[in-house]
């Protein structure tokens, strides 16, 4: 979820975008991906390259691609559809790719960022969610048994705020830094003028470009991405509310999407009899 | 929330001549129950009470008995019997009799009866009984997995969330996969296998959810995985561990129907391309897998399809294949009883179990199902009902409009009688009932007039409401002290001024 607006934001959306991409590459299908971006760099009149976002100075990985599917643009990332989208009470109309379809053995990833503060995340320039909120939300989530795991990811400043309130078991949470600290990004682009990625996400790429589908890299791991010499911010993670220990748990298990499969052993016998039988 | 669950079942016990065990405690016909209780967790507990009827066989039934083989006293039985869902006939037949096989003590048939050897006395019958009971109708832990969000997470068996959740239609897609169109122009004949072999199928689990079907072809469409050469069976192999990642690639292309939310099965079938052809499944042990498919839970099954190379060489391509659907219907139909759980468990040795047909499953399995399913319901509509009423307790400030009102009654009303139904072994009608539960709890659940915005913790409520009103307050509450002096002054005067 990117939840910022305007062109100086440019950083957010390609956050956003890079997460999106490092999930897809790993195996997630658009299906079960919702995808929100507040505002529309690619084709903003202000790119000086169009229909590209970037997520590196030099313009060496374009994040944007040939293959976004963006599920709710602009104006319609709001915090009543984004808490509408996480609990399911959504109205009957809604198509197919705007829902979660989860059910009590799916793991989700929550990956969001924009501007924050101390206990509230920015939507829009013009409304906040607050962590209560989003701990409510997760907390109805779990009394329907939609997720079985839940990883919440966020960057924005004093983003740690935003995941001291959950009380719903089996949820891990990261943030890009504590509370009293602000998130820095990470370099202008001289060409496009603006900021290209926060710290925090850009370390994260570069850390989720080194995983593939069959990679048995842990989230242990992926908390000491982005230490504070390179990002200036605390990382922060809470795990106490996951059952598992972090160190048996897979990159994989939320960032890409590794099936349980079993072979078939069994056939039944069909009898190929012509005899009494209507064709229709 | 606490559900005590009654599952009744009736069962009748029907004895042909020569067949009845000395020991009998009263003369026939006599009626028994038996109950048995186990706890899911603290407040859920499964109470099985199988209520017996003993009684001799009619004239009928023994002509029906009079046949050479059990599959054809089966198929004369059925149709005396009213076997309402979920209840069970057995058949007692003479010890020397020859329906049963050799070695075989106990035949279960494709409706709802069985065949028991007589052998011994009551007790001897009754644990034949019990067995029976746990193969034909339901065990406590396929209905404890039917409750798996209640039980404590360490005593979950392997079976605890692989079957489909009880919904109230599914989606079947079928998808002709060919990665190499120039050299095998595939035809495959769905329409006809479809209406042949897997609409009886359907047509028999209608009872228990909607379905509908459909299917594609899908040109240039490659496995995720690359399979490895094998000289010694110059075929090409993927081994277990890597079937997992072949699913996702193909996933992305599959599509579903954009308007219904149901769960969707896919099942495909996979023609390898010329150059990996033929291709086998390992299982982990390295064998190729007879079958050459694989499926995941709730998720659908893939079948590889390997086409023989052409006799000559000089074949022009691309080569036409004409696909055997029966054998890839038995394959996929095989699947589609795995999803929802209908496998074969362990049977106790000397039981035989008659196969299906071309029905696809049994009417005894269609009822393990239907138990599986009104339980889960039950329990769902229970848990939803709960945590919505714990909702409302903690933000009081929710409006609940009149017509999310009426849904919670019909849940309640609904789930009430579908326990009812259960305790009194009514298993068409609770199933029902549970399934009118679940629609009406689930809509007032998710209404989406139920969002709530309106959350003001105190904090902010103070940060919003003291700028305002506290310069405002100021003057108001020292201009009402002024007043309230004054008054105050005013009745002193008068007695001061006399």
């Amino acid at each position: 979820v990117c939840t910022s607006r305007f062109w100086f934001n440019y950083r957010h959306v390609a956050n956003t975008l890079s997460v999106y991409r490092s999930v897809k590459r790993l195996g997630i299908p658009d299906s079960h991906i919702v995808l929100m971006l507040a505002d529309d760099m690619a084709c903003n009149p202000r790119n000086p390259k169009p229909a590209t976002v970037f997520s590196h100075k030099n313009m060496e990985l374009n994040v944007y691609g040939d293959d976004v599917e963006v599920d709710y643009r602009s104006y319609e990332v709001t915090v009543e559809n984004f808490l509408r989208v996480l609990t399911g009470r959504i109205p009957p109309s809604t198509p197919r790719s705007k829902r979660l379809l989860s059910d009590d053995r799916s793991n989700i990833l929550i990956y969001m960022t924009g501007h924050g503060g101390n206990g509230f995340l920015k939507f829009q320039d013009s409304e906040e969610i607050t962590n209560v909120e989003l701990a409510d939300a997760f907390e109805q989530m779990w009394q329907k048994r939609r997720y079985n795991e839940l990883l919440f990811i966020i960057d924005t400043c004093q983003g740690a705020s935003m995941y001291e309130r959950f009380y719903s078991p089996n949820i891990m949470a990261l943030a890009s830094s504590q509370v009293g600290e602000d998130s820095l990004s990470h370099q202008p682009d001289l060409g496009i003028g603006v900021h290209l990625m926060d710290r925090y996400t850009f370390y994260v790429l570069e850390f989720l470009e080194e995983i593939h589908p069959a990679s048995q890299t842990n989230m242990n791991d992926l908390f000491q991405v982005c230490p504070k010499s390179l990002c200036v911010s605390t990382p922060g993670h809470r795990t106490d509310l996951f059952q598992r220990d972090p160190q048996n748990v897979l990159i994989t298990d939320f960032f890409g999407s590794v099936r349980k499969v079993e072979i078939t052993t069994e056939t039944i016998s069909l009898d190929n009899d012509l005899a009494g039988f209507e064709s229709k | 929330a606490s559900a005590q669950f009654q599952l009744t079942v009736p069962v009748a016990v029907v004895f042909a001549p020569g067949s009845v065990p000395g020991d009998l405690p009263r003369p026939l016909p006599f009626r028994d129950v038996r109950e048995m209780k186990n706890s899911v967790n603290l407040r859920t507990s499964i109470t099985s009470r199988y209520e017996t009827v003993y009684r001799s066989t009619t004239a009928q039934e023994e002509a029906a008995l009079d046949v050479a083989t059990a599959r054809e006293a089966d198929a004369a039985l059925s149709p005396l019997q009213d076997a309402s869902l979920g209840s069970l006939t057995v058949f007692v037949v003479p010890e020397t009799s020859s329906l049963l096989p050799q070695g075989i003590s106990v035949y279960v048939g494709k409706h709802r009866s069985a065949l028991v050897r007589a052998r011994g006395g009551l007790a001897a019958l009754r644990t034949r009984l019990q067995q029976l009971t746990q193969v034909m109708s339901f065990t406590a832990s396929s209905i404890a997995t039917a409750l798996s969000d209640r039980v404590p997470d360490g005593q979950l068996g392997p079976d605890a969330r692989r079957h489909l959740k009880s919904s109230l239609g599914y989606e079947i897609t079928f998808s002709l996969l060919n990665p190499d169109p120039k050299s095998h122009a595939v035809d495959w004949d769905i329409e006809d296998a479809v209406n042949r072999y897997v609409q009886p199928v359907l047509d028999k689990l209608s009872l228990v959810a909607n379905f509908s079907v459909d299917s594609q072809i899908l040109y240039y469409a490659v496995l995720g995985v690359t399979p490895r050469f094998d000289k010694e069976s110059s075929s090409f192999l993927l081994s277990a561990h890597s079937l997992p990642h072949v699913i996702n690639p193909v996933e992305a292309r599959l599509g579903s129907s954009a308007a219904s939310l149901y769960p969707v099965l896919n099942f495909l079938l996979y023609v390898p391309e010329r150059s990996h052809s033929p291709l086998y499944i390992q299982d982990k042990d390295g064998a190729p897998v007879s079958t050459n498919a694989f499926h995941s839970p709730r998720w659908g099954g893939i079948m590889v399809y390997n086409v023989e190379a052409p006799a000559s060489s000089q074949a022009s391509l691309p080569l036409h294949v004409d696909v055997d659907m029966v054998r890839v219907m038995e394959v996929f139909l095989a699947q589609l009883r795995l999803l929802f759980g209908l496998s074969r468990e362990e049977l106790p040795p000397e039981f035989l179990l008659e196969s299906p047909g071309n029905e696809g499953l049994a009417d005894w399995e269609l009822d393990r199902l239907l138990w599986a399913h009104t339980v889960e319901n039950v329990a769902t509509v229970s848990t939803t009902l709960t945590s919505l009423a714990q909702l409302l307790d903690k933000i009081g400030n929710i409006v609940i409009k009149d017509d999310v009102a009426s849904e919670v009654y019909r849940a309640v009303a609904s789930a009430q009688s579908a326990m009812a139904k259960l305790a009194t072994g009514h298993l068409y009608s609770a199933f029902q009932a549970s399934k009118e539960a679940v629609t009406s709890s689930e809509r007032a659940f998710f209404d989406p007039s139920l969002l709530h915005l309106l959350y003001f913790p105190d904090d902010q409520k103070f940060a919003i409401y003291i700028p305002l009103f506290l310069p405002m307050a100021v003057p108001i509450l020292l201009s009402l002290a002024k007043i309230v002096r004054e008054a105050r002054q005013r009745k002193k005067e008068p007695t001061k001024m006399d």
